[in-house]
């Protein structure tokens, strides 16, 4: 698993790359009551505004952490959006990118270096 | 707010018990508040619905005023400042108050209590040292007396009752805005969402030893400013430089009930508040906008600051509150619409991240309210 400073974590399945928010960043953000997915087959690029999560404080953004294409989005959260509090980093994982060159993921944080940033 | 220095902010006489239970404080008004506790804002909502909620509302301005010369001349120079009956209220009653200015716009809300011989008011905290300043100054033969040495908690919720009245017997005599003084702790049966409940005035030295002694009855939790919010959305009170400020006045904020017959035109002590005009011809003609409740159709909370638009694309109002409500389970809001757009049912748009997204003027509350009455 790879990190991000905006606090998401990325996860190699084949050659997809699974996103989703930290457990971290779902405690920061509170209650999860609302999840805007992207459109799939959408081409996004890093920085690009991919999803919205509304909780019971706020609203954020989930930002594309690298260039690709969206192949599936998590449906679930649509109808349970709870569920990135109740499992973030496994259940609540939001969106899959195929990307062309899997090593884009060397310049993210391993799991020590993720618990240093938010020690 | 985000440029307030710790060391700046005021502490809260609870501060350590809120940290010990494990309160996640932030500034607000000014003070270091609990603004969740470890279940978050969504549990301790429903917490509070189904059981019991204790909240510490410290921060809140408690004023008491006393009469230079009679309670009746006191009564009448409140009333100078309000369009509320404040002679007609009752001894151990407790009745909510508007301070308007001359524009007809609202300074602040409150609520006050009839003791016999003077009167007890409690007022937002963010508001607190213009009102006083305001109330000395619009009351010359008035000593208005800030209560600075007592904390201010409430307890609400189906399981408030029980648990109140094993630790202050008596109290479940009491009936929704009924007030009495038991000792030296205050007692309120009112409170900010909706639910059956008590606001009590405690002396700050006791302060902790009373909050733990509720917390130790059963169905008592802490809860935060977070859910305090939602609540109150819920229940569709108004929250002070949200849903009403001096640009709003009382007949827009549909709040029409807290102006008594005495105040109104006919009634026996018609007009004499600052912005009488304005708001006796708002209450003849009816408001040019008005404060509703608004439903978005889909799950997308729509929050302070929407704009809302008729179909056609005319703007016709802005959201002031809004979120998401953990009992509704359904984003909800409240704003103000033009009247032709604010009749109930009417669809309407708002604009959320761009998109214009349907919602529609509803009833409130959101969720029915259980005072005792």
């Amino acid at each position: 698993m790879k990190y991000t400073k905006e606090h998401e974590w990325l996860r190699v399945e084949g050659d997809h790359v699974v996103v989703g928010i930290t457990e971290h960043a779902a405690t920061q953000l509170g209650d999860v009551v609302f999840v805007e997915l992207p459109e799939t087959e959408t081409q996004v690029a890093e920085g690009d505004e991919v999803c919205v999560i509304e909780s019971v404080k706020a609203a954020s953004d989930i930002l594309a952490p690298i260039d690709g294409e969206v192949v599936a989005v998590n449906e679930k959260l649509v109808d349970n959006p709870g569920l990135v509090n109740e499992d973030p980093t496994g259940a609540a994982w939001f969106f899959k990118l195929k990307v062309d060159d899997l090593s884009v993921l060397d310049q993210f944080m391993d799991e020590d270096e993720y618990q240093d940033l938010i020690g | 707010m985000a440029d307030l220095k710790e060391a700046d902010l005021l502490h809260l006489g609870l501060e350590r018990l809120h940290e010990e239970l494990g309160g996640k404080m932030v500034p607000f008004a000014g003070y270091l508040m609990p603004v969740q506790y470890p279940d978050g804002v969504l549990k301790e909502h429903l917490h509070t619905r189904s059981a019991a909620g204790l909240f510490d509302v410290s921060h809140m301005g408690q004023v008491i005023l006393r009469p230079k010369g009679t309670m009746e001349a006191l009564k009448l120079a409140f009333e100078a400042l309000m369009p509320v009956d404040v002679l007609g209220l009752a001894e151990g009653r407790q009745r909510y108050g508007l301070f308007t200015n001359d524009g007809g716009g609202i300074l602040d809300d409150l609520m006050f209590t009839n003791r016999g011989d003077h009167l007890y008011v409690v007022v937002n905290a963010a508001c607190k040292a213009a009102d006083i300043a305001h109330m000395t100054a619009g009351m010359p033969g008035v000593s208005v007396e800030p209560v600075t040495d007592r904390a201010l908690l409430a307890l609400q919720g189906p399981g408030a009752e029980a648990a109140l009245e094993a630790v202050v017997p008596g109290i479940a005599a009491m009936r929704f805005m009924d007030h009495r003084v038991i000792g030296d702790i205050w007692v309120s049966r009112s409170g900010y969402t909706g639910e059956d409940g008590f606001e009590v005035s405690v002396p700050e030295a006791e302060a902790e030893g009373f909050a733990r002694k509720l917390l130790a009855q059963p169905g008592v939790a802490p809860i935060g400013l977070g859910a305090r919010d939602s609540l109150r959305l819920e229940a569709g009170l108004c929250l002070y430089g949200h849903d009403i400020d001096t640009s709003t006045s009382p007949i827009e904020a549909n709040l029409t009930w807290a102006l008594q017959k005495a105040r109104k035109a006919g009634g026996a002590r018609e007009g004499g508040f600052p912005g009488a005009a304005r708001i006796l011809k708002e209450l003849a003609e009816g408001p040019e906008r008005v404060r509703v409740g608004l439903r978005p159709e889909g799950r997308a909370p729509m929050r302070e600051g929407v704009e809302l638009f008729a179909d056609d694309g005319t703007p016709v109002g802005r959201v002031t509150s809004g979120g998401f409500g953990p009992s509704v389970n359904a984003p909800i809001a409240m704003g103000y619409v033009a009247r032709a757009h604010a009749t109930l049912g009417t669809t309407l748009l708002g604009e959320v991240r761009g998109k214009r997204l349907p919602v529609t003027v509803s009833e409130l509350p959101f969720h029915p309210t259980t005072y005792k009455r």
